[in-house]
């Protein structure tokens, strides 16, 4: 019986997804296990020490002319006191998402639940000893075997519907112009290469109790810097890892994607409103897993090429690099823009250092 | 399922049958499967103590924000005082240990080593399992298993003592993450215990084909002797896989091979694969047993044979086959392609319709019946109602989009410590109250069952439930410190752990009272909804049973 209600939730499954089927082609090829970018290498071996983590680019050191470190608004983009529904969505797909869960999966929880707590109670109630002291001696009855069958799969149909189709929705590729972000995960903080943008790389390390209080942000959640991206826009993100397995999540825009030393993952990123979106590290990577959060902060296109500025990177259609502290990092910054996408290999010592 | 008597006279006084060896021989050199059954209860007993405080001690961590404890505890396994990251790193040994413990050393060797021992060869009305001798060399083995795991905790293992490296051993954090001897010692570890496992799976299985008592069809089998013949071909198809994943992860480590080193041209990501090739089957071993004995249990108290016998039995072989092509729903934030996504999702659900059968067949076998609430049945109600829980919030993780944003968070973990901790235990529970009077001869206190299941219930729904919402708020698995956010819920789950505490407690206070005080029990103290052949035994059942073997009609 079973065997056929699998075959038949399969075709269904096949049936209904042709249209992403060939979502995945262009996949990129895992390169090899890269280097830790020499920026990275200051971080490491403070955090080797044991003291509080690096300080890798303070947002100090960004020109405040170009960049300000925007506000997290309370309650949106991190987790509620006592709070139990998922944190609001922001992203189309997270907003897909919480509606299957809010519209079928949680009325189906509940709705199978009651019904079986319902009926034990019943049972209980009606066919105890005290009620019923001759049992009846019914083994079988293959019109309600085949009900109790039937229904579930009629269930498990009404949520491989939408299941399905939500997973070729997250699966759409990105545009072809898409600004690039490549995530880098590292015992134990965070790595945000923008290839389109001079390939500068932003190092973020957990903000200590005092500082995250000091800037309003909630401890453990706050990074010291932030990856920053366009409201709005598809952004493809590159994950990978340098030495363990990481996993890069936001939980305000249903996006979780493992970190794996070796491959890099791929998956669009979009964010409809601007603010401050907290995470943290989703896969176990040793003694510091649990500190290593990750601060989003979607800004609006002209605040983006600032803060792209700020870093010492290139926006698009401009040519020299505005920090001017370092002449031959223009050089480097034109051949990566003229390279523009397959630049994610090799993160340049020197670019990275203008972060710093 | 069809009526079992015994046909014929089962002598069970007289002749030689009680005659038992010298207190070395009997329990160190064991052949008998009672005596080895025994040892495996009482292993899984220490083991669960271990384990069980383990997460005594991560609740009592995270019953606030901030690191309270962890240092202090550090610093006792380090000898000295212990550094923040070597606090943090004595959480994840903790949380591996924990997860370890509670699969390969306590449910593991309760369900099958323990009542699979007892029960499968009295049941078939056989005198003894295949391979006595094979049989304590698998317990033999568990005892080295469980020293080698928790030796490890006192070696060094990267940033500090012991395996950090969750129970699932990903490499390349278990690899050239964990630098010392301790995650070798872990996985030698789990070499012992999944030898240990596949010789009693080899046992079962021989076993149950061929000592059945004449009479007894594969069709006329008792359910808890289907569920050990599917849980052994589980073990014996996935633990082999589990044995090649971590001995690569060994050559690795030891002997500059790459399997799972990119940089040499491997995969990590393959060793997730193996890996739960071995452990999605695996959930499934910690729970089939279960389902025969709740099955048993709630034919004997509603006085009434199971509904839909065949359909029960064959909806274990299909939750067995299907259960080992599902288990890349583990993985589905690794980066897997969309189609690989979209059948892991559909192959999963398919799996909620045996699961669903077998729910409202138990009902079933209650509705018209004439029913009484010992303790065992109060087990097995709590267990069909609480692995309904946790099943339904397993179809909500069997969606590929959805489980994106669940992944890793406390929601799992309060999903499968549904299925297991209220599941996997409550049916061991259960079984254990149903036959601990066949097993010693004595009747427990139904006073202090009673008590044991109500206070435990309640202790573990309070210490599970709030896991759900923690998780749907963002909370990932295997912190040991979190955003004030999350405190409210977290104190809440920690309260729930000392509730199930004093349950723990009254459980070991009835283990007292009925070895010191129990009355004595009858053959079938269960009365006549108790049909199998264990029944028509004394209580204890003489040293070698079914000298002559019983007929079945």
């Amino acid at each position: 019986m079973t065997h056929y209600v699998k075959a038949w939730i399969l075709a269904l499954a096949l049936v209904l997804s042709p249209a992403a089927v060939s979502a995945q082609d262009a996949l990129p090829e895992a390169p090899g296990t890269e280097a830790a970018p020499a920026a990275t290498e200051a971080a490491d071996s403070a955090a080797e020490s044991g003291e509080a983590p690096a300080e890798a680019a303070a947002p100090a050191g960004l020109d405040p002319a170009l960049y300000t470190p925007m506000k997290p608004t309370e309650g949106i983009g991190m987790p509620v006191n006592k709070g139990i529904d998922f944190q609001q969505q922001f992203s189309a797909t997270g907003k897909q998402a919480k509606w299957i869960n809010d519209a079928i999966l949680i009325p189906m929880m509940f709705g199978v639940s009651l019904i079986v707590l319902g009926l034990l109670l019943w049972v209980v109630v009606r066919f105890r000893r005290g009620a019923n002291s001759e049992p009846s001696k019914t083994t079988h009855n293959t019109f309600i075997e085949i009900i109790w069958t039937a229904i579930p799969v009629v269930i498990l149909v009404i949520i491989a519907v939408p299941s399905i189709s939500l997973l070729a929705q997250q699966f759409e590729p990105a545009p072809e112009d898409a600004l690039t972000v490549k995530v880098t995960g590292y015992q134990w903080y965070w790595g945000y290469n923008y290839p389109d943008n001079g390939d500068f790389e932003v190092i973020a390390n957990m903000l200590p109790e005092e500082e995250a209080e000091a800037r309003g942000e909630p401890f453990q959640l706050a990074a010291d810097n932030r990856m920053v991206i366009p409201v709005g826009k598809p952004v493809k993100m590159l994950i990978t890892a340098a030495d363990v397995i990481h996993s890069f999540a936001i939980p305000a825009a249903w996006f979780k994607l493992d970190a794996v030393p070796g491959r890099i993952n791929e998956k669009v990123l979009q964010i409809d409103r601007e603010g401050v979106y907290y995470g943290q590290c989703s896969e176990l990577c040793g003694a510091r897993h649990g500190f290593m959060p990750i601060t989003v902060e979607v800004v609006s296109q002209e605040k983006f090429d600032n803060w792209v500025l700020a870093n010492g990177g290139t926006v698009a259609g401009e040519e020299e690099a505005t920090d001017a502290d370092e002449a031959e990092n223009t050089e480097t910054s034109e051949a990566e823009t003229a390279a523009a996408n397959d630049t994610t290999e090799d993160a340049p010592a020197d670019a990275a250092a203008a972060t710093n | 399922m069809t009526t079992i008597t015994a046909d014929g006279h089962i002598d069970d006084h007289a002749h030689d049958a009680d005659h038992k060896p010298a207190f070395f021989q009997r329990w160190f050199m064991s052949t008998n499967h009672k005596d080895i059954g025994t040892l495996y209860l009482l292993f899984a007993i220490i083991a669960g103590i271990i384990g069980g405080a383990m997460s005594g001690l991560m609740r009592m961590e995270l019953a606030e924000p901030g690191i309270q404890y962890l240092q202090t505890w550090a610093s006792i396994s380090n000898g000295g005082e212990a550094s923040m990251d070597q606090a943090y790193h004595l959480w994840n040994v903790l949380i591996t240990a924990h997860g370890l413990i509670m699969v390969f050393f306590m449910v593991m060797p309760a369900m099958i080593g323990g009542f699979g021992n007892w029960f499968v060869p009295l049941m078939i009305g056989a005198p003894d399992m295949a391979f006595p001798r094979m049989n304590n060399i698998s317990f033999w083995l568990l005892v080295p298993a469980f020293l080698l795991l928790l030796g490890s905790a006192f070696v060094p293992g990267g940033t500090g003592m012991g395996a950090g490296t969750g129970w699932t051993v990903y490499a390349p954090l278990a690899t050239s993450g964990s630098v010392g001897p301790a995650v070798d010692m872990a996985i030698l570890s789990l070499h012992l215990a999944g030898a240990s496992s596949i010789l009693g799976a080899v046992n079962f299985i021989t076993t149950i084909f061929n000592m059945r008592a004449p009479g007894m069809t594969l069709h006329k089998m008792p359910l808890f002797v289907w569920s050990v013949l599917v849980t052994a071909f589980l073990l014996l198809l996935s633990l082999p896989v589990l044995a090649a994943a971590i001995t690569m992860l060994l050559t690795d480590r030891n002997f500059g091979t790459a399997f799972f080193d990119a940089a040499g041209g491997g995969d990590p990501v393959l060793y997730q694969h193996l890996f739960w090739f071995f452990g999605h089957p695996e959930v499934y071993i910690m729970i089939l047993p279960g389902f025969g004995m709740v099955s048993h249990i709630v034919a004997t108290f509603s006085r009434k044979p199971v509904f839909g016998y065949l359909g029960m039995a064959y909806a274990m072989v299909a939750i067995g086959v299907v259960g080992f092509v599902v288990w890349a729903h583990h993985m589905f934030t690794t980066g897997m392609s969309v189609n690989v996504k979209m059948y892991f999702t559909a192959a999963t659900m398919v799996i909620a319709v045996p699961t669903g059968i077998k729910i409202f067949s138990w009902i079933a076998t209650m509705w018209g019946g004439s029913m009484t609430f010992k303790t065992p049945m109060m087990w097995a109600l709590g267990f069909i109602f609480m692995f309904t829980v946790g099943g339904v919030t397993g179809v909500v993780l069997a969606n590929g989009g959805i489980d994106d944003n669940l992944h890793d968070t406390y929601y799992v973990v309060a999903h499968f410590h549904y299925v297991l901790s209220l599941g996997a235990v409550f049916s061991i529970f259960a079984g254990f109250y149903y036959w601990l009077p066949k097993m010693s001869g004595r009747m427990y206190s139904e006073l202090l069952g009673q008590l044991h299941f109500w206070i435990f219930f309640i202790g573990v729904n309070i210490l599970f439930f709030p896991q759900h919402f923690l998780g749907q708020q963002g909370m990932p698995r295997r912190y040991p410190d979190y955003p004030d956010a999350y405190a409210y819920w977290n104190q809440i789950s920690s309260l729930g752990y000392w509730i199930m505490l004093v349950g723990v407690a009254i459980f070991f206070v009835n283990l007292a009272y009925t070895f010191l005080a129990g009355r004595k029990a009858e053959g079938n103290y269960w009365g006549e909804g108790a049909t199998t052949l264990e029944w028509t035994l004394s209580s204890p059942p003489p040293f070698h049973q079914f000298e002559t073997l019983p007929r079945i009609k």
